[in-house]
């Protein structure tokens, strides 16, 4: 527990180190801001005011943020060597895997907690509906979790950063269009397809519904990412 | 403080390294001697758990490596080859991210002194990435003494640095003797003569030969030699020399010079003196001379490669 918490320190150092934190943040808060002035001009004058639209085009921005959060987590440890290092030390795997994601999640939060402006202005001006908006927060939290547990799979996966960002994108690409691939199929595979599907569990939050079921999805997703992550980890050196 | 049995490591079907024993006691510095590919990373790697054998146990401090990785883990300090760093932290965010992983108490003091001892203090809040090879190289060893460890295993630790940085490195790792076991590997040979109480030579993945330093010159594979000039070299010299009981080999080396092996640990001086001497070629000088670390290694490894071909 400790050794994971120095991890995670010690990778929330480095994020601020480099460019990296600072352009993420920056181009987050941006896209965040445009979509919300957009919302803004869109809804006056009507009785609407939710943030719904936000929450559904922050997630293709997370598409590419994600990525770029995990990318070079353990990528850049295999490459350099210096994973030599932290693994010969009374480190368990797993501590090394959750210290970074957790890392990378902190992070993540950082400008979703700057975006909560939105909702307060909303709430000053206007008379929105508190339930859709405390869902969407919740649901964009698991959401971009997930996606940093897949990236943080892809980084473990990848001795290159630009690789392990790529392979992150496409894995996503692929978990996000399995609901469209479920329209062009039957029963029950289509079933399972859209279960997959990691924005159909999305859509329910931001109508102010939280489903066990979804909850319980995106946690699985980061379970079996961070695992087959630890796994990766372990197989490297086996071979 | 070090016990490996029969540790062999396949890499697909070719073995890295294979059937490989020997132990280390308490206190003793042991230098790891062999060619590049010879397998002492690989042998290195086992030790500190960052690789599984494929079959064969190594213990260190009593825990075995694999089973009991974590404990054997808390009692090894250790550098790898490459010294691998974090270019983005200063020397002392390091140090102190590996103390907190380390659990090493009173960690701010600690640093201090590691970073002393490695000469360091100067460069405590410079970022990594900005040091020249020599100081990585410090950093990298401050790190593995950082917790105190039972045992130190470091790969290569002077290459890179000039001359006198070798000494002190050289030096510091001396002074840990007694107190801590050092197992360190090189190709520089005078290396492990000046450093090590013990010296194990590996070649393609096997010991062929274990001693100290001064044993390993001595005699072990042991042939002496006489170093011969004459003033009037003849044709018959060679000849005339090789029928001492004992002499196993002349070589001419022109000029009136000739190198004569003699069987280990025998001293034929006085009947070659004798011999030249009844020839009248006229003896100007002679000498024993033993063989250097250098003719010990590469005629354990040369051989040992035929043998395989």
């Amino acid at each position: 527990m400790l050794n994971m918490i120095a991890i995670m320190r010690k990778e929330l150092r480095s994020y601020f180190a480099s460019p990296v934190a600072y352009v993420v943040i920056a181009a987050f808060l941006v896209m965040a801001g445009v979509f919300f002035a957009i919302l803004v001009r869109a809804q006056a004058g009507t009785v609407e005011a939710s943030l719904d639209i936000v929450f559904g085009n922050v997630t293709v921005v997370l598409l590419v943020v994600a990525p770029a959060l995990t990318m070079r987590l353990l990528a850049e440890e295999q490459k350099s060597g210096t994973i030599e290092v932290l693994l010969t030390a009374p480190v368990q795997d797993w501590e090394v895997v959750v210290g970074k994601y957790l890392a990378s999640v902190v992070l993540f939060l950082v400008p979703v907690a700057l975006t909560l402006v939105y909702p307060a202005v909303l709430l000053h001006y206007a008379n929105p509906d508190v339930g859709p908006m405390i869902g969407g927060y919740l649901g964009l939290i698991l959401f971009g979790s997930a996606f940093l547990a897949v990236g943080v799979l892809a980084s473990s996966l990848a001795q290159n950063q630009v690789v392990a960002a790529l392979l992150a994108v496409a894995i996503l690409i692929a978990m996000w269009l399995m609901g469209a691939f479920a329209g062009s199929a039957r029963p029950p595979v289509s079933d399972i397809l859209n279960y997959l599907s990691i924005i159909g569990h999305y859509s329910d939050f931001s109508r102010g519904l939280v489903d066990t079921r979804d909850i319980v999805y995106y946690l699985s997703v980061i379970a079996i990412a961070l695992f087959l992550a630890i796994r990766s980890l372990e197989t490297r050196r086996w071979t | 403080m070090i016990e490996v049995e029969n540790l062999t490591k396949y890499y697909g079907t070719h073995p890295a390294i294979e059937d490989v024993t020997f132990t280390v006691n308490k206190g003793e510095i042991v230098g790891f001697l062999g060619p590049n590919g010879a397998g002492k990373t690989t042998t290195m790697r086992i030790l500190t758990s960052f690789l599984p054998p494929s079959s064969g146990s190594a213990r260190v401090a009593g825990f075995d490596v694999f089973q009991d990785s974590l404990e054997s883990r808390r009692h090894i300090g250790y550098m790898p080859e490459t010294v691998p760093l974090y270019p983005e932290m200063t020397v002392y965010e390091y140090l102190d991210f590996f103390g907190q992983l380390r659990r090493v108490p009173r960690r701010g003091q600690r640093i201090t002194a590691v970073a002393e001892m490695c000469g360091l203090e100067d460069m405590i809040d410079a970022r990594i990435g900005r040091l020249s090879k020599g100081y990585r190289q410090r950093v990298g060893l401050a790190q593995a003494l950082l917790h105190d460890p039972d045992v130190l295993i470091l790969d290569e630790p002077t290459v890179g640095l000039d001359p006198r940085q070798i000494i002190e490195v050289r030096q510091l790792i001396k002074s840990l003797a007694g107190e801590h076991t050092v197992i360190l590997s090189t190709h520089i040979l005078p290396e492990v003569s000046m450093v090590c109480q013990r010296v194990l030579i590996i070649n393609e993945g096997r010991i062929v030969a274990e001693d100290t330093p001064d044993r390993l010159k001595a005699s072990l594979q042991g042939v002496d030699r006489v170093h011969l000039e004459v003033r009037r070299p003849t044709a018959e010299i060679v000849g005339r020399l090789q029928k001492i009981p004992g002499v196993q080999a002349v070589q001419d080396r022109g000029d009136g010079v000739y190198e004569i092996e003699c069987a280990p640990n025998t001293d034929h001086r006085e009947e070659i003196a004798a011999t030249v001497i009844q020839g009248g070629w006229g003896l100007l000088e002679m000498r024993q001379v033993s063989m250097s670390l250098e003719e010990i290694f590469l005629k354990l490894t040369t051989s040992d490669a035929q043998e395989q071909e």
